[in-house]
């Protein structure tokens, strides 16, 4: 489809963040001021009034969150964005939206860490908080931009799958991308696909809020419409109400997981660069991507049959198209800027056919393309 | 049945839902049933309603009732209840908490809420202690009591729920305990007409814990001391400092009129679009 051109822009990617959530239909924004996700907060505080939205500074990011549920439940599109210590913090209310499964949208722009660590500086650090953070079994969408057209497009994506799903989405984002500004060609509205929320249709007496269904997603209502039911953290039956039955309990956190785990492919989003007939590998996301993209183009300026897989979605981890590469490549490289989060994940999933190497780095600077190329010298 | 029991019937999701959790004689029943009569008396449609609670023993409520009904994370009511009403603001938010959750875990939350002064009325049952957790010492348990967690004695000094949300910016903030079941049911009504963050205090007894543990007897013992330490505000107003040493007041502490949170950023949303400040 021919996309028609709205208009060019130069954005940073925090805004091309805030331009995303707008047209994803985000009307609502809670948060709390923190770098370097600060600036999403601010042109919401601009743009969210003017199109009938509301934002709100919340007290610290745990109500932020919670009031982001609210929201949500109420029926509006909601976000919040944080980095490090505020995300930490919305642990508790993360995992209340996976179990009470309320769209939303959480951007965690990271910084080093951990604790206050280094606010101004990018690192990728946050992988398996994104994926662990909150207690209990769950599963979890994350997304991983490396661009600011990527910044936009994803958002919309985290949007659209949070409503599809009926899970909280989260945008991992780094100080490098947050912060970088890009020339973007944003389109037309008509031409972004946008999802929403399937509400009931049966009359409420016949609703039931938390029903198994084919795709593992029950209809969702909105709080005032008709349709009363309850809402909680608890484990609970079909109708909502707490159970510790344990066949209830294991079909209910079963499904959780089924929801994701059968829609896989629905959640494989990333970039095979020079990937068919690399011989060495890079697997990379976030800032280290675009390092590894120049990386791989002197490679094959001098003759090595270099390629990358980035990976934008980074949960659930895209296993089929990292095995593929980890089948044919002889040496796979994933440079990363922490001590080997995703690494870990390709190591699992390897089977032993590759050879793994890692770059990692940890002291607040990027992963520069001569780093790569310096790692593929030494190991191919 | 009599005629109030059947009201209430008429609100609870009695085929769905029951027994209940609480303990007999647990003080958290009554304000329930406070609650719903306050609520039929206004003639709020059930859809309108949404019911919002921490956790605790009374945040268990909601799920015996039929309206829209959020049992959220405990401490947290409050921010849930904020993003419901900005969202949707025709909504009727009523928050339920205990002591713990309100001005303990959730004490931050509690002050801003009043302060932003969010359309809502938060009412909270206080009987001194962590009842759903054993029986611990609260933020409004007596210097000096005894608790699951204060054998010896509790060193910390309580503060007064009402007095914070005076003091924080609440609308309007009531007083009662369960012993005055009709004057808790006025307040409630009164709460709920108000425009603004109105907070409704229930002095509560929880007999099974902070009762046994003080030696202070049975649910029954527990009310008539609510009965006897309790005097209204125009009673109070006739008495000496010694005399109200040992008491607390009940009624209406404060009723004001400050412009609710979603006024003022209606006219954020004015100025959003370009339209001339006044
Ligand atoms: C974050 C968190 N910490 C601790 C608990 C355990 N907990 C459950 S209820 C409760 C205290 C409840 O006391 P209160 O709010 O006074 O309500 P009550 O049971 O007395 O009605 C605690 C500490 C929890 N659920 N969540
Ligand atoms: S533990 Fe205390 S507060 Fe909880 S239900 Fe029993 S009497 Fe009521
Ligand atoms: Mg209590």
């Amino acid at each position: 489809m021919k996309k028609k051109a709205l208009k060019e822009l130069l954005l940073q990617g925090n805004e091309a963040v805030v331009e995303g959530a707008l047209r994803a239909g985000c009307r609502f924004f809670a948060g709390y001021p923190i770098t370097p996700a600060t600036e999403i907060s601010e042109q919401l505080s601009v743009r969210l009034p003017q199109v009938d939205g509301t934002f709100i500074q919340m007290e610290d990011e745990i109500a932020s969150l919670g009031a982001v549920i609210g929201a949500s439940l109420a029926g509006v599109k909601s976000m919040t964005a944080t980095s490090g210590p505020g995300f930490s913090l919305m642990q508790e209310n993360l995992g209340f939206a996976i179990i009470a499964e309320v769209p939303c949208v959480i951007v965690n722009a990271m910084r080093g860490g951990p604790s206050t660590g280094l606010p101004t500086s990018p690192a990728q650090s946050d992988v398996m908080q994104a994926r662990w953070g909150t207690h209990g079994d769950h599963p979890i969408i994350v997304l991983c931009p490396s661009t600011v057209r990527e910044c936009f497009d994803l958002t919309i994506k985290a949007f659209n799958y949070s409503e599809k799903y009926r899970i909280p989405v989260i945008l991992l984002i780094d100080e490098v991308v947050a912060h970088m500004r890009e020339k973007i060609t944003i389109a037309d509205d008509e031409t972004i696909d946008i999802v929403n929320r399937v509400k009931p249709t049966v009359p409420p007496e016949w609703y039931i809020p938390f029903e198994d269904t084919p795709r593992g997603v029950p209809p969702m209502a909105d709080f005032g419409e008709g349709y009363r039911y309850h809402v909680t953290g608890l484990t609970h039956d079909v109708r909502g109400f707490p159970t510790s039955r344990p066949d209830e309990v294991d079909a209910f956190i079963r499904r959780l997981f089924r929801k994701v785990s059968q829609n896989f492919a629905d959640f494989q989003i990333g970039e095979h660069y020079h990937i068919d007939d690399a011989e060495v590998a890079i697997i990379a996301y976030g800032c280290v991507a675009r390092s590894a993209r120049r990386a791989v183009a002197d490679c094959r300026d001098k003759g090595i049959k270099a390629g990358m897989l980035k990976l934008n979605t980074i949960w659930p981890f895209m296993r089929t198209d990292v095995e593929k590469v980890l089948r044919q490549a002889k040496v796979v490289i994933v440079p990363e800027m922490n001590m080997g989060q995703i690494s870990r994940e390709v190591k699992r999933v390897n089977k032993g056919s590759a050879k793994i190497f890692t770059i990692n780095r940890v002291d607040g600077t990027i992963i520069t393309p001569q780093e790569i190329m310096g790692r593929i010298k030494e190991v191919f | 049945m009599i005629e109030v029991t059947k009201l209430i019937h008429n609100y609870l999701r009695h085929d769905k839902k029951f027994p209940h959790v609480w303990c007999p004689g647990c003080g958290i029943g009554i304000m329930l049933g406070a609650l719903i009569r306050a609520i039929d008396h206004r003639g709020y449609q059930k859809d309108e309603i949404v019911l919002v609670s921490g956790i605790g023993c009374t945040g268990r409520l909601p799920v015996y009732v039929d309206f829209n009904t959020l049992h959220t994370t405990h401490g947290r009511a409050l921010t849930f209840a904020t993003g419901i009403k900005l969202a949707k603001p025709r909504l009727k938010v009523i928050v339920v908490m205990g002591d713990g959750d309100a001005v303990a875990i959730g004490g931050n939350h509690f002050i801003h809420a009043a302060r932003r002064n969010i359309d809502l009325t938060a009412i909270i049952l206080n009987n001194s202690v962590y009842g759903m957790t054993g029986g611990q010492y609260s933020p409004t348990t007596p210097y000096g009591m005894k608790t699951a967690t204060s054998v010896y004695s509790n060193v910390e000094h309580s503060f007064s729920i009402s007095e914070l949300a005076v003091t924080a910016g609440a609308v309007f903030v009531g007083r009662g305990t369960v012993y005055h079941a009709k004057l808790l049911e006025s307040l409630m009504e009164k709460a709920f007409q108000k425009v603004g963050f109105s907070v409704v205090e229930t002095i509560s007894h929880c007999h099974t814990q902070f009762g046994r543990m003080n030696r202070m007897g049975g649910a029954v013992e527990m009310m008539q001391w609510q009965r006897d330490h309790a005097v209204t505000v125009e009673k109070a107003a006739q008495m000496t400092e010694e005399e109200l040493k040992d008491k607390f007041k009940i009624g209406v502490l404060i009723d004001r009129n400050l412009p609710p949170y979603q006024d003022e950023y209606d006219k954020i949303r004015r100025w959003s679009k370009g339209v001339e400040r006044k």
